[in-house]
C-alpha cells in the first residue's frame, strides 16, 4: 500500500486528506472544547450571546475577576464530594482487572492447551456471553441481591464486572496462547515439572504483552460500565460514572452545571493517559478480534 | 491437555461466568413468567368532623406480608409478554384490523412502547453502519498516506471517541448542541429560528443519536480498516496499476474486495451494538423521543417501582434476539473448528 502514497498529489490525496483533518476536528474538538470551558463559569460554557464568551472568559473575568476558575472543580471534588466516587472507581477498576485477568490467563492457557470439544463448546458459549447487553443480566441479579442483602456493596460489582468481562478476557487470551508454542511447555513437562508449574515458570514469563492488552480492555469495561454500577451500588458507593449521571439532575436545578462538567473532564484524564501510553497495545487488541473473526 | 488439570484451570472462570451470566440468564427467564403482586385493599372508615365515609384503602401491612412470602410475585405464564408493553399480539391485531393503508398501521404500531424501541435500534443500526464503515475506509486511506511522524497522534486522537466512557462522550456532545452550547447556538444563528432546540423534536433527537453514534463508532472502523490495508498485497495492486487503474479504481476493485470480510466482521459489531444502545439515550436525555431495548429495560427497573417482570420478559426478548443474530457467526465458528480438528 506504501507505493500508493507516491507520485502526483492527485485528487485523491487532496481528498483523502481533507477527510482525515475533517475526522480530527470532530474527534478531538469536543474534548477540546469541554476541556477549555470547564474552567469558565457556566455564563460562557454556555453563552447565549456569544459563542467567543467561552473562548476569552468574559463572564468569568466579571464573576471572578480572572479569565480562569477553578470553580467548577472545586464544587465538584470537595463541596460534591466526587473524590469519593473517584476512589470507588479505583477500587472497582483496580480489583476488577486483577480477579479477571488472574481468572482469564488460567482459564485461557487450559482452553488454548485443550483439543477436546468441551473447551470448545466454552468458548462458543463465551461468545454468546459476550454478545448479550450487561443491562438484561442485570435484570436477573438484582431481585436476588436484594433478597440475599448482597446490593449496594463495592465487592458484589466488582465480582459481577469480573463475571461480565470473562468471555472476553478467556477469548482474548486463549487466541494469545495459541501463538506461545505448545512445545514450550511440553519441555517443561518432559523435564519433570507438574502443569501447573509448567504454566508458572515457563509460561508466566512470556505472557506479560498479552495479559497487558487484555488487561487494558478489562481496566475499559469496568471503567466505563454505566448499566452495572448505576443499578447494583448504592449511592454511597457509586462509582465516577453513575455519579455524574444522579448529578445532572441535580445540579442543573441549582445552576451548577459546571460541577457536572468538570467531573466530566475529570474522569476522561485517566482515559487520555491510558490511550497516550498503550495507543499500540489498544490497537493490536482492537485488529485481533478482526484477525479471528 | 488432560481432562483433570483442565478442569482445575478453568474452574474458577467458568465458576465465575455460571454463578453470574448463566443463573441469571435462567433466572431472568423465570422472572418474565411473574408479575407484581396487586396492592391489597381494604375497606376503611374514614371520619371527619361532620361525616363518616368508607373508603378503600391499600393494606400496606398485607401487602408487605405477601412480598416476604412471594418476592417474585404472582405467577402470570406469558402475561407478560403479550401485554401491551412487550409484544402485544392483540393491540397489533387491532391496528392491522383497523387500519387499512400501510402507514397508518407502521404509525399505530409506532405507539407500543417495544416496538418504538424497535424502530429506532433498526433505524439507528441501518444508519449508522454504512456511515461508519465508509468514514472509517477513507479515514483509514487517508491516514495511509500521511508521512509517518504523523501518524501516531492522528491515530491517538482518532482513538478518543471510542475509548470515552459512551455516558460521558454523549455527555460532552450533548452540551455543544445545547440551546446555549456553541453548536445548538450556532444552528439557531443559521437556521434563523430562535427556538431551534434540537431536544424538542423527534426526528432532530435521532440525527443527534446517529450523529453520536458515527462520532463513537467511526475510530473501530477506521483501526480495523487500517491494519487491514496494510495487509493488502503490493503484487496485487502494482498489477493493477500497470493496467492503468487510477487510484480510484485500485480502491475500488482491489483494496475493498479484499477487505470485504473485515466489512462483514464490523457490520456484525455494529449489529450488536445497535441493540446496546443505551448510554447515549441518558446522556442527551432522549428517552422521550427515543428508546432503546436496553433503555426499556433500565427504566422498568430504575426507580422505586421495580417492575421486575416486564424487565425480565423484555431481557428475554433482547436475549433470543442477538442469539438469532449471533447463529450465522456461530455456525462459522463451528465450522472452522471441524475444519481444524480434521
Amino acid at each position: 500500500m506504501s507505493t500508493m502514497a507516491k507520485g502526483k498529489y492527485g485528487l485523491f490525496g487532496w481528498f483523502a486528506t481533507s477527510m482525515v483533518v475533517f475526522w480530527l476536528l470532530i474527534a478531538i474538538g469536543p474534548f477540546v472544547w469541554t476541556l477549555w470551558g470547564s474552567f469558565k463559569v457556566q455564563g460562557d460554557f454556555f453563552s447565549k450571546a456569544d459563542w467567543r464568551n467561552a473562548i476569552y472568559g468574559v463572564m468569568t473575568t466579571i464573576e471572578t475577576g480572572e479569565p480562569f476558575t477553578g470553580n467548577g472543580y472545586w464544587g465538584a471534588w470537595v463541596q460534591e464530594e466526587f473524590w469519593r466516587n473517584a476512589l470507588n472507581t479505583a477500587i472497582v477498576v483496580v480489583f476488577t482487572v486483577i480477579i479477571s485477568l488472574t481468572l482469564g490467563t488460567l482459564g485461557g492457557y487450559a482452553l488454548a492447551r485443550s483439543g477436546y470439544r468441551y473447551a470448545f463448546i466454552i468458548l462458543i458459549a463465551a461468545l454468546i456471553f459476550r454478545a448479550m447487553p450487561h443491562i438484561t443480566l442485570v435484570s436477573g441479579y438484582l431481585l436476588p441481591f436484594f433478597e440475599w442483602n448482597l446490593w449496594g456493596r463495592l465487592s458484589t460489582t466488582i465480582i459481577v464486572l469480573v463475571a461480565i468481562n470473562q468471555p472476553f478476557t478467556l477469548w482474548m487470551l486463549h487466541s494469545f496462547f495459541l501463538n506461545i508454542p505448545q512445545e514450550l511447555d511440553e519441555s517443561a513437562l518432559v523435564d519433570g515439572c507438574t502443569r501447573f508449574q509448567a504454566f508458572w515458570h515457563v509460561i508466566v514469563p512470556v505472557m506479560w504483552p498479552g495479559v497487558i492488552t487484555t488487561g487494558l480492555f478489562s481496566f475499559l469495561l469496568a471503567y466505563n460500565d454505566f448499566a452495572v454500577t448505576s443499578m447494583l451500588l448504592s449511592s454511597e458507593n457509586q462509582t465516577m460514572v453513575p455519579r455524574i449521571a444522579s448529578f445532572l439532575g441535580t445540579v442543573r436545578e441549582q445552576g451548577n452545571v459546571m460541577f457536572a462538567v468538570s467531573a466530566v473532564v475529570s474522569a476522561i484524564v485517566p482515559l487520555f493517559f491510558l490511550v497516550l501510553f498503550f495507543q499500540r497495545q489498544i490497537v493490536s487488541g482492537l485488529t485481533a478480534g478482526a484477525v479471528k473473526g | 491437555m488432560p481432562h483433570r488439570y483442565f478442569f482445575w484451570f478453568i474452574l474458577p472462570a467458568l465458576a465465575a461466568m455460571v454463578l453470574f451470566i448463566a443463573l441469571p440468564i435462567f433466572s431472568v427467564a423465570v422472572q418474565s413468567l411473574f408479575v407484581e403482586h396487586e396492592q391489597v385493599m381494604k375497606e376503611v372508615e374514614n371520619c371527619g368532623p361532620f361525616k363518616c365515609e368508607t373508603v378503600l384503602q391499600v393494606d400496606n401491612e398485607t401487602t408487605a406480608r405477601l412480598q416476604e412470602e412471594a418476592p417474585l410475585g404472582r405467577f402470570n405464564g406469558l402475561g407478560t409478554y403479550t401485554n401491551r408493553a412487550h409484544l402485544a399480539f392483540e393491540e397489533v391485531g387491532q391496528i392491522w384490523a383497523k387500519t387499512e393503508t400501510w402507514e397508518d398501521f407502521v404509525a399505530g404500531v409506532y405507539n407500543l412502547p417495544l416496538y418504538k424501541a424497535l424502530f429506532f435500534t433498526l433505524s439507528y443500526t441501518i444508519v449508522v453502519t454504512p456511515l461508519v464503515l465508509i468514514l472509517g475506509l477513507f479515514i483509514a486511506l487517508g491516514v495511509n498516506r500521511l508521512p509517518p511522524i504523523t501518524k501516531g497522534p492522528t491515530i491517538f486522537a482518532s482513538l478518543l471517541p471510542m475509548i470515552v466512557t459512551p455516558l460521558i462522550g454523549s455527555l460532552i456532545l450533548f452540551w455543544m448542541v445545547d440551546a446555549d452550547g456553541i453548536l445548538g447556538a450556532t444552528l439557531q444563528v443559521l437556521f434563523q429560528d430562535g427556538d431551534l432546540s434540537l431536544k424538542a423534536s423527534a426526528p432532530l433527537t435521532w440525527i443527534m443519536l446517529f450523529v453520536y453514534g458515527v462520532w463513537h463508532n467511526t475510530p473501530f472502523a477506521f483501526v480495523v480498516f487500517y491494519a487491514g490495508l496494510q495487509a493488502v498485497p503490493h503484487e496485487t495492486l502494482e498489477a493493477a496499476r500497470i493496467d492503468g487503474a487510477s487510484r480510484w479504481q485500485q480502491v475500488r476493485y482491489v483494496v475493498v474486495p479484499f477487505m470485504m470480510p473485515l466489512v462483514i466482521f464490523i457490520t456484525l459489531m455494529q449489529l450488536m451494538d445497535g441493540l446496546r444502545v443505551f448510554e447515549p439515550i441518558v446522556g442527551f436525555s432522549a428517552s422521550a423521543k427515543a428508546t432503546s431495548l436496553s433503555w426499556i429495560i433500565f427504566n422498568d427497573l430504575f426507580g422505586d417501582s421495580k417492575l421486575y417482570g416486564s424487565a425480565a420478559a423484555t431481557s428475554v426478548i433482547t436475549i433470543t434476539a442477538v442469539c438469532i443474530l449471533l447463529t450465522p457467526v456461530l455456525i462459522r465458528t463451528w465450522r472452522d473448528f471441524h475444519r481444524k480438528s480434521t
